[in-house]
């Protein structure tokens, strides 16, 4: 059911933080307006309504001034829209412990792609891809726990943490690919494998899922504009 | 290393042999204040338990195994970590008195960005004045400089950060200023001279009882700082 339109979200495609948001404006059923941004050349607009980071993605409601960050956003939307279909849990402690995985994700986790990418030595290469394998045993740990034998980190439906996680599939698919390992896998995390399928075919996720060329353009441009560190002579 | 106990340590509530909110802490830890000023702010007895952090105790390692750091909250047996997420869930547990957090969605989101950009910029860039030296460091202190200004900014002519109340994110970055003069000792700086009006709120914020009696003397935490720095040979 459409509602209202006075929310516009600036973002692009290939960032799962903006993915993330628009994960949640699907749920909720809100209409928006997306205003596609391109990194490699920020707009005014960017500029103007992120002049702290710059950063997508940022989240334009009514005559509002913006308000950025992914997860800052969600809690918003989530305190504008209580009544459907609720992101957080309405228990305290429940809360706290979603937005320490999330802080863990967010800080701990998803960095070790970039810090990756960058990495040149295959030493280096090799840390971070046994770091990265460490932290999808802890996420499997938190799935087990979160979702007490139902299909996601909320329960029956999509949560918080379905939707934090969620969102960074598409990258963790790309980045098994480029490095030839595997970060979610049947042996080490099978449980966190079944939710992936599961978040993967989510009706409300399904059309924020950038392609595979949106991602391999985006790694493209990073190359480009951030490249990988060189290697030190040994 | 000697750790010296803060004077404002409260009472021990005998709850049949436990007692119900523990904290596990370290007196000089800025991310430490801000819990135990949270708490001051609701009126909540508590345990403290000071923590050696060259020496992890089993019940620190136990309650906080992921990033085995202080402060902990322990509520009735369960752990909450992460500062931040320790004062949400302080505000929304004892939901009957003194709120931290605006009462509006959207000054709630500015007041969740603003505690987050003193958890991304502020420490990280201090650190930098504590452990670089020449060019370096007068980088680390423009940087610094700059990132309280930014802060000073968004207070302006305000009171507190979000108005008229004192919250979140006043708590986020209050905390700091009992390490200003350290900050300025070893940076030969003076953060007043640089940003008067956020030196104005800091002392603001010091008028409330919750604050001053939560936050060390600045010389003790700098004597502090100059004992951790020889034992370390910073």
């Amino acid at each position: 059911m459409a509602k209202n339109s006075e929310i516009k979200l600036i973002g692009t495609a290939a960032s799962p933080f903006v993915n993330r948001v628009q994960f949640v404006l699907h749920l909720k059923s809100i209409e928006y307006e997306f205003i596609d941004e391109n990194l490699a050349s920020k707009s005014e607009l960017l500029l103007k309504s992120n002049p702290v980071y710059k950063k997508v993605p940022v989240l334009l409601h009514a005559n509002k001034p913006p308000i950025p960050e992914s997860l800052i956003i969600i809690e918003y939307l989530d305190e504008i829209y209580p009544d459907i279909h609720p992101i957080l849990p309405s228990d305290p402690l429940v809360r706290a412990d979603n937005r320490f995985w999330a802080n863990f994700i967010d800080n701990k986790f998803f960095p070790l792609f970039e810090e990756l990418r960058r990495t040149p030595e295959k030493e280096g290469k090799e840390a971070i891809k046994k770091q990265l394998i460490e932290g999808s045993k802890l996420l499997e740990e938190a799935f087990v726990k979160f979702s007490n034998g139902k299909a996601y980190f909320g329960g029956d439906d999509v949560g918080y943490l379905d939707v934090v996680l969620g969102c960074f599939l598409g990258w963790t698919k790309f980045v098994e690919k480029h490095n030839e390992f595997k970060i979610i896998d049947e042996v080490r995390t099978p449980k966190l494998l079944e939710w992936t399928k599961r978040i993967w075919s989510h009706e409300a996720l399904k059309d924020a899922i950038p392609r595979n060329e949106t991602l391999m353009d985006f790694y493209m441009m990073l190359q480009i504009n951030r490249p990988p560190r060189k290697a030190t002579s040994s | 290393m000697a750790i010296a106990q803060t004077q404002n340590i409260t009472t021990c509530r005998s709850n049949g042999g436990g007692s119900e909110v523990v904290l596990l802490d370290f007196w000089p830890s800025m991310f430490g204040m801000r819990v135990r000023i949270a708490l001051a702010e609701k009126g909540i007895e508590y345990e403290y338990k000071e923590q050696d952090l060259a020496n992890k105790s089993p019940l620190l390692l136990e309650m906080n195994p992921i990033h085995k750091k202080i402060p902990v909250l322990i509520h009735n047996g369960k752990p909450i970590n992460e500062s931040c997420i320790i004062v949400q869930y302080i505000d929304e547990t004892w939901n009957d008195k003194s709120p931290l957090m605006p009462s509006d969605p959207y000054v709630r989101a500015q007041a969740r960005f603003w505690a987050d950009y003193v958890d991304k910029k502020v420490y990280e860039t201090s650190k930098k004045i504590w452990t670089l030296k020449g060019e370096e460091q007068e980088k680390a202190k423009k940087e610094f400089i700059e990132i309280l200004k930014v802060m000073e900014g968004q207070i302006g002519e305000k009171p507190y950060f979000m108005g008229e109340s004192f919250g979140y994110a006043d708590i986020a970055l209050v905390t700091f200023y009992s390490w200003f003069y350290t900050f300025e000792t070893l940076g030969n700086f003076s953060i007043e001279k640089e940003c008067p009006k956020l030196i104005a709120w800091a002392k603001r914020c010091m008028q409330r009882e919750s604050v001053s009696k939560t936050l060390p003397d600045s010389k003790k935490i700098y004597d502090f700082f100059i004992e951790m720095k020889t034992k370390l040979d910073l």
